[in-house]
């Protein structure tokens, strides 16, 4: 009796996990289930793809350089470093209706916002508007940390290489410059414009930042980034929130504001225009380019033709592969099921 | 052979003991009295004190020293040189991305290692404290065990554990001798557990114990006090004792003593002989005797079974092998990325404005810094970067997934033995997978592939054979006297030829009987109740020899006062006294026993193998004895022969003088001892011979023909005699009829010289198989002769002789092309050379030894895989294994399925992990180029640290756990299949090249498709476009995590592709890590986390999630990953299907019913397979529409056969093919015992 006692308490529970026997599905990747697979993921690619690519093309761009190298552009002058401010202007015609809305781009190559030590020059406490990080900036910040021993506030060099140019828009109409509004809000992410960023509570906003310097290379100090504006000041100005968040790649665009205001709101009428641009960024120097962009966008974003010849390609090749596929398997696979 | 054992033995005790300033001998004072003087002068030398120290650490050292030793497996200290680095430098990453994976796997292990050692500690201080009953001034006094010095005498009382190593003085028992289990030390545990021995047990884990010379091992042994003190067993006669003892020095065998008494007596010294039948062994348990006194002579550390502590070696598996190969490759592949990548920085850097641009100024100090230190700096920081393609977590998974994998082995129901109620068990989990790569099988006879359950069969006297009619199993029957003479009535002379031949098989063995057998609390003598005695002894022979006796009329009754008695057929009893026992070695292969019967005649009784007794016997009816002997053994019989020797009182006189002069040197006492057997056991007289047998396991024949067909060798390596191996080998179908056997024997060699021999062997062999190649289906491949050779133990070590190497070469080339060798009349050590040799050879085959005793164990501790039997000779094969089993038959499933499983498990997991990190790591390498060299991570630092730990760790645990890619049914029932994954086919280079190069292509595809995305476009957000208010751009961590999301999809479905046994938990899993992946990233980036210092996250995957051209194009970069190894896969498949793939195949028609049939029938022609084929006829000719109906499935496969190559069944034809499958039957048919 004993023994057989001890024999069950021996033996291994025979449950199916155990006994390594749970039901299971067993598919597989057979020629009968892929192919038709392939054709239809191939087909809903295609489609897609088309459909991506119909609605890029039909996004209007028209970009303009103007970082003024060679003689005969008209911002050569500024390109110079020297003679600050400069301003130049550019003259442009736009062929055709671009259709609102408008977004106004300006775009930088060369430029690597992602580099290491530059990408984490920031003091994320200090743009929350903790007034501790205003006396003593974080080290990330270094080395604009402090000048002359006052600390820079923001800190950091993303802060102090803020692009600082600014534009202005106007159509010719009949001879007159017609100013075409810019509506620079709401081009940073909500959660950074409300949330992420803050400014502190002091008011007026500027008594906060007693005992502080500007950025170095900043013209104005931060709370009066947008003299219009007084909402638009401090660490809540909308373009630095966008030049904040740091591009991935060296060549980049950055959205300087909307064009959305009437009688612009349809969109840009056909016609020349003028763009008279505060030329205070320095590029040159490291060789990049500077551009602005107009564009609209549509359901995808803005114009992006890879997507869509991505997904044309690869649909093809999906349904190329089964037909290759197909004819291997009738080759090889139909006298057999016979 | 002889200098081979010395050889090792000299090894191993150098080995262990260290072989500095050795005494030869050592002098132990009995009581410590001084002797009398006059003696020589003594000089006390020092012995250390009885502690055992097993334990690793102690409490101070733990740290330190856990910690020196984790870090020296390489890994650990690669992880720590990271985080080092990563303290030290301004790095990319933070260090806890490292840092905390390697502190929580140091410090699991630490507290694992931790917890082993206290329990350990706590073992010893039992033992070292357990009380011990010391003699001292004529009484008893109670002392710590630890405290006992040599020379101490001890009382030990019944059930209890000698505390260290002792001679016995006297015994509670008249006749001086004493019982001993020596159950902790060879590991058999039934019997009752007394308070010390658990400790004992606890220590002799790790005890390894190398047997050179004992067939096996008994379960309870007599141990003999030494006559002169015999008398002296009271505390206050013990204490009289004045006696000195030398001995050798304490050496690490077992089972070898040598040593001297000298008793001062009446101050005339006697010197009496000392040997290891005088001596207990720490560990053993005092059984069957009240008390006894003994002396201590080796303490603590220097007793036997201490200098038996030694771990075994640690065995690595060939994909451990290939996973190191593979870390190095990816070392090289890490260190050349960080070199490049600062190389290219450097470059890059040259033209000044790239160098430090006016948006990007350095700080002061990193201005003044050194160039080398700064790309010394930068170096270590791009290693640092890219460190996550060697993770932490690999290893983790690795160990984890062979400790949790071995537990299916022992959960395994199939491998539960009722019959003995043990089931499989796993010692060491690191070879798990090694069981789908054996190549060469090295099986033990007896206990292994036969049930080493012998039973008496016939004895042959003179030319009569004798049959005991009354077959019983292994009792002793009461009355059943009586017998089946086959032959002719014996005349009157050949009666006492009868007679004598019964007697001597009565006294000479070293059967005890036990005599009390304690049930329901009544002690039942042996008069009173026979059916509950039983006789004992080291060898089942003898037994099953004295049984035989009994019931020919015989019955050994017991050993009294040295003398044996018998109960003869007219129910007499006889007296004999026992005055010597040669006893039995393996090297003789006989014993002897001289005893005086009642009338004072001298008989000297030897019993042995054929081979040495014929050559002493001087007459006798030999060639009658021997012809019957032949015949026996061509049936598979164990056979013995018996003679015997009348001594006259004057040649008595002169043995017990050779005897005693040979027992009492101290100095080759071997030697001594075997020169004079050798002149002792001469003029024999032979009386006849016996015949026992030992069954085959069950379906030890279907397991051995398994194996053969997944192209395993077997070889089966025995001490038997030629005949009854090769009987055996025939009846388990090593050898099939067609088998030509190539014999390699002393036989042949006495005709015509080793060398010619070799030849001839090598050039019969390699014409048949010149012109093959050796991964083409050997057995398939026509009618081509299979080989089998056999080769016995003396001509092996002529092979083997170190001198001739060129014959070793031949040797295995001849083995190579035999599908079966037998190699008989082997030593054990001869077992483990050949395992060697094997291993050795070119191919660095993987070797697995199977066994069930003692002398397999040197096999089992040298082969690759050792397995266990758990069989009747003691547990020491099970201990020394790696896995054991409780039967034979149950390797057919450890290797077929559970090693098939775990090698497809453990590759996949391997490769699957280089892949991941690749697929990982290299995008992080491509956006060095776009981002001027800066060490820039492209993932956030949680997915850095969480993605190798949770997610993509559960999935592919999770598959290496429960992968079934065919049903194990049919692995069992087609073990060609096994073919498939030998020789580490899925871990070759071409493979792991195929898996990083995916890798590779899937990070490009990744890395280039957000990289286009990206590039000079508006990639927006559309989310709120509706109201038309905001279009946010997207910044480097969104470029990251939008990467890193795709990865984690593709890798996760890369996998759920290759999975094809999906149960419940792996969808759990597998969906479930995606979900956890998504949630985490919602919750990560969802929160403003108080305690980190950037906030880079916020928001960006949900922002991400918000943009419909995300969404389109991680499901685009997903596919665009994954589709060209789908595409692989199927045309793969159609193309070149593997026979792996082919089986799917044909489960998948067969819609899983497969497997439920028997492996024959069913491939051939399960009818329900049959109507899935129009037309096969099956089901029409079949009126039993069950199983195997022959017609039918001929024409099956005649119908599969027209197209063999790109059939689905290829492989299953191989079963159609009836001369390449044994009929059945052919067992019976050959000349095997009956199964």
């Amino acid at each position: 009796m004993a023994k057989q006692a001890q024999d069950f308490a021996n033996r291994p529970d025979n449950t199916a996990f155990t006994q390594q026997r749970l039901p299971a599905w067993q598919p597989m990747l057979s020629a009968g289930i892929v192919i038709p697979g392939f054709v239809l993921i191939g087909l809903a690619f295609i489609g897609i793809g088309v459909a991506l690519l119909v609605t890029s093309q039909s996004i209007q761009v028209f970009e303009m350089d103007y970082t003024g190298v060679g003689n005969n552009h008209p911002c050569f002058h500024c390109s110079d470093p020297k003679p600050k401010p400069c301003v130049c202007k550019l003259n442009f015609t736009i062929d055709f209706f671009l259709k609102g809305p408008v977004f106004f781009y300006y775009g930088l190559s060369n430029y690597f916002q992602n580099y290491r030590k530059y990408s984490v020059s920031k003091d994320d406490d200090q743009l929350s508007g903790n007034l501790k990080n205003f006396e003593s900036p974080s080290d990330t910040c270094s080395p604009y940390q402090r000048d002359n021993n006052k600390p820079i506030v923001p800190c950091g060099s993303i802060a102090n290489s803020m692009f600082n140019d600014t534009f202005k828009l106007y159509q010719n109409v009949n001879a007159t410059m017609k100013p075409v509004p810019f509506d620079g809000k709401g081009i940073a992410w909500w959660t950074d414009y409300n949330i992420k960023y803050r400014n502190p509570d002091t008011t007026p906003l500027r008594n906060a930042f007693n005992n502080t310097v500007k950025p170095i290379f900043w013209p104005v100090p931060a709370y009066e980034l947008d003299p219009k504006d007084p909402a638009n000041n401090g660490f809540i100005n909308q373009n630095f929130l966008v030049w904040m968040r740091t591009a991935a790649l060296p060549d980049f665009r950055k959205l300087y504001a909307r064009i959305n205001d009437p009688p612009y709101a349809e969109g840009l009428p056909a016609g020349s225009y003028m763009l008279e641009i505060q030329y205070n960024y320095p590029v040159l120097a490291f060789g990049g380019t500077k551009k602005v962009v107009f564009s609209n966008v549509s359901w995808m974003g803005g114009k992006n033709d890879f997507l869509g010849i991505a997904y044309l390609v690869i649909g093809t090749l999906c349904v190329l592969m089964s037909i290759v596929m197909l004819i291997v398997y009738a080759k090889f696979k139909f006298p057999e099921e016979d | 052979m002889g200098t081979h054992v010395s050889t090792l033995r000299t090894l191993i005790t150098r080995y262990c003991v260290g072989e500095e300033n050795w005494v030869d001998s050592r002098t132990i004072y009995i009581g410590h009295k001084e002797p009398p003087p006059g003696a020589e002068a003594f000089i006390q030398q020092r012995f250390p004190d009885n502690r055992i120290v097993s334990s690793k650490y102690t409490f101070w050292n733990f740290v330190p020293k856990n910690m020196f030793e984790q870090f020296r497996r390489v890994a650990n200290f690669y992880f720590l040189i990271i985080f080092l680095v990563q303290l030290m430098i301004d790095t990319p990453t933070s260090p806890i991305t490292s840092g905390l994976p390697l502190f929580f796997v140091i410090t699991v292990t630490a507290i694992k290692q931790g917890y082993e050692d206290w329990l350990r500690h706590k073992a010893d201080n039992s033992v070292n404290q357990c009380p011990v009953h010391v003699v001292q001034h004529g009484k008893v006094v109670r002392k710590q065990s630890r405290k006992l010095r040599v020379g101490d005498v001890v009382l030990m009382k019944e059930d209890e554990t000698f505390p260290c190593d002792l001679i016995l003085l006297s015994s509670s028992r008249d006749d001086g001798t004493c019982f001993v289990t020596t159950a902790s030390l060879d590991g058999e545990s039934s019997h009752k557990v007394c308070v010390h021995s658990v400790c004992a047990r606890c220590v002799c884990v790790c005890v390894c114990v190398w047997l050179a010379s004992f067939e096996s091992l008994s379960l309870l042994q007599t141990y003999y006090a030494v006559e002169d003190t015999r008398a002296y067993n009271t505390e206050k006669e013990v204490d009289c004792i004045h006696a000195t003892i030398e001995c050798e020095q304490p050496q690490p065998d077992l089972y070898k003593f040598v040593g001297r008494i000298n008793i001062y007596m009446d101050s005339e010294p006697v010197a009496r002989p000392l040997g290891s039948e005088n001596l207990l062994l720490r560990g053993a348990t005092l059984k069957n005797t009240e008390y006894i006194y003994a002396v201590a002579i080796y303490t603590g550390m220097e007793t036997k079974m201490a200098l038996n502590y030694q771990s075994k070696t640690q065995k690595r598996s060939a994909v451990e092998k290939s996973m190191n190969a593979f870390l190095v490759v990816y070392l090289c592949i890490l260190i050349c990325k960080a070199f490049v990548n600062t190389l290219l920085k450097y470059v890059w850097q040259a033209s000044p404005d790239r160098d430090e641009p006016w948006y990007n100024n350095r700080t002061d100090t990193e201005r003044q810094r050194h160039i080398v230190v700064r790309v010394f700096t930068d170096f270590l920081a791009f290693m640092v970067l890219f460190n996550y393609i060697i993770p932490v977590s690999m290893y983790v998974t690795v160990e984890m997934q062979k400790f949790l994998g071995s537990y299916f082995i022992m959960w395994d129901d199939e491998m539960f033995d009722e019959e003995l109620g043990e089931r499989a068990v796993v010692n060491t989990s690191d070879l798990n997978e090694e069981l789908g790569q054996v190549e060469y099988v090295f099986t033990d006879k007896t206990g292994t592939l036969t049930e080493n359950n012998m039973e008496f069969i016939e004895c042959c006297v003179d030319g009569h054979v004798y049959v005991p009619h009354a077959i019983c199993n292994g009792q002793v029957l009461p009355g059943a006297i009586g017998m089946d003479m086959i032959d002719t009535s014996p005349g009157p002379g050949a009666r006492e030829h009868e007679e004598l031949f019964f007697r001597a098989l009565c006294l000479c063995h070293t059967v005890q009987v036990k005599e009390e057998e304690t049930v329901d609390g009544i002690k039942h003598g042996i008069h009173q109740g026979k059916s509950t005695s039983f006789y004992i002894s080291s060898s089942p022979d003898e037994v099953a020899l004295v049984e035989g006796m009994t019931r020919l009329g015989f019955t050994y009754l017991r050993l009294k006062d040295s003398h044996m008695e018998i109960l003869n057929r007219e129910d007499e009893i006889e007296r004999f006294q026992l005055l010597e026992v040669l006893t039995f070695d393996s090297v003789r292969r006989r014993m002897s026993v001289i005893v005086r019967d009642s009338s004072g005649e001298l008989y000297l009784f030897c019993k042995g193998a054929d081979s040495s007794i014929f050559p002493r016997v001087v007459s006798g009816k030999v060639d009658e004895v021997r012809a019957r002997v032949e015949h026996n053994a061509v049936e598979g019989l164990r056979t013995l022969c018996v003679a015997y020797r009348h001594l006259s009182p004057e040649q008595y006189e002169e043995v017990c003088h050779m005897l005693n002069g040979a027992k009492l040197a101290l100095q080759d006492r071997d030697k001594r001892l075997a020169e004079a057997y050798d002149v002792i056991e001469k003029d024999l007289i032979l009386l006849g011979a016996t015949a026992v047998e030992d069954r085959l396991q069950e379906k030890a024949a279907d397991t051995i023909e398994s194996l053969h067909k997944a192209g395993m060798k077997v070889w089966v390596l025995t001490g038997d005699k030629m005949e009854t191996a090769a009987a055996t080998c025939y009846a388990s179908k090593l050898f099939h009829r067609n088998t030509q056997i190539l014999e390699l024997t002393t036989k042949r060699t006495e005709e015509q010289s080793l060398h010619d021999v070799l030849f001839d062997l090598s050039r019969t062999v390699l014409r048949q198989h010149g012109g093959m190649t050796r991964d083409s289906f050997s057995g398939l491949s026509g009618d081509c002769t299979d080989y089998g050779l056999i080769i016995d133990g003396a001509t092996l070590s002529a092979v083997m002789r170190p001198t001739q190497e060129d014959y070793k070469e031949i040797f295995l080339d001849i083995c190579r092309n035999c599908s079966a060798v037998l190699c008989c009349r082997m030593a054990p050590l001869q077992k483990a050379q050949i395992v060697k040799l094997i291993k050795a050879s070119e191919e660095h085959p993987i070797t697995l030894a199977v066994g069930d005793g003692a002398n397999d164990v040197s096999m089992i501790l040298e082969a690759h895989v050792g397995i266990g039997i758990m069989g009747k000779e003691g547990r020491q094969a099970v201990r020394n294994s790696d896995y054991a089993i409780p039967k034979f038959k149950h390797l057919k499933k450890m290797l077929l399925v559970h090693g098939h499983y775990y090698y497809i498990r453990i590759s996949e997991l391997v490769q699957y992990f280089f892949y991941k990190n690749v697929c990982f790591i290299f995008p992080q390498f491509i956006y060095q180029f776009f981002c001027g060299f800066s060490q820039q991570p492209l993932y956030d630092t949680a997915y850095l640290t969480l993605y190798n730990i949770s997610f993509t760790s559960l999935p592919i645990l999770l598959y290496s756990l429960i992968e079934q890619h065919i049903n194990m049914d049919i692995l069992r029932k087609d073990p060609s299949l096994y073919r498939d994954i030998a020789k580490n086919s899925l871990l070759r280079w071409p493979i792991f090249i195929y898996w990083t190069l995916l890798g590779v292509y899937d990070a490009l595809v990744m890395f280039f498709g957000a990289y286009f995305l990206f590039n000079n476009t508006t990639f927006t957000s559309n989310g709120q476009l509706m109201t038309a208010n905001t279009q946010m751009m997207f910044g480097n961590w969104t470029f990251g995590t939008l990467i890193f999301t795709v990865l984690v999809f593709t890798v996760t479905f890369k996998l759920a592709l290759d999975t094809h046994y999906w149960t419940w938990i792996n969808h759990f899993v597998i969906w479930g890590s995606l979900v956890f992946f998504v949630v985490f990233s919602l919750l990560w980036g969802g929160i403003i986390w108080p305690f980190l210092n950037y906030q880079r996250m916020y928001y960006v995957f949900m922002q991400m999630l918000s943009s419909g051209p995300a969404w389109l194009s991680i499901i685009l970069l997903i596919a665009a990953s994954l589709l060209p190894d789908v595409l692989k896969k199927v045309i793969c498949r159609t193309l070149w299907p593997t026979t792996t793939e082919r089986i799917q195949n044909a489960d998948k028609v067969y819609e899983g019913q497969l497997s439920e049939f028997t492996p024959l029938a069913s491939l051939h022609a399960p009818s329900k397979a049959g109507s899935h084929r129009r037309g096969s006829g099956s089901r029409r000719n079949a009126p039993n529409p069950r199983r195997s109906e022959p017609f039918s499935k001929k024409t099956m496969f005649t119908r599969w056969q027209r197209a063999p190559d790109y059939s689905t069944f290829a492989p299953l034809l191989r079963f159609a093919d009836g001369s390449r499958w044994p009929k059945q039957g052919r067992g019976e048919a050959g000349p095997g015992t009956s199964v």
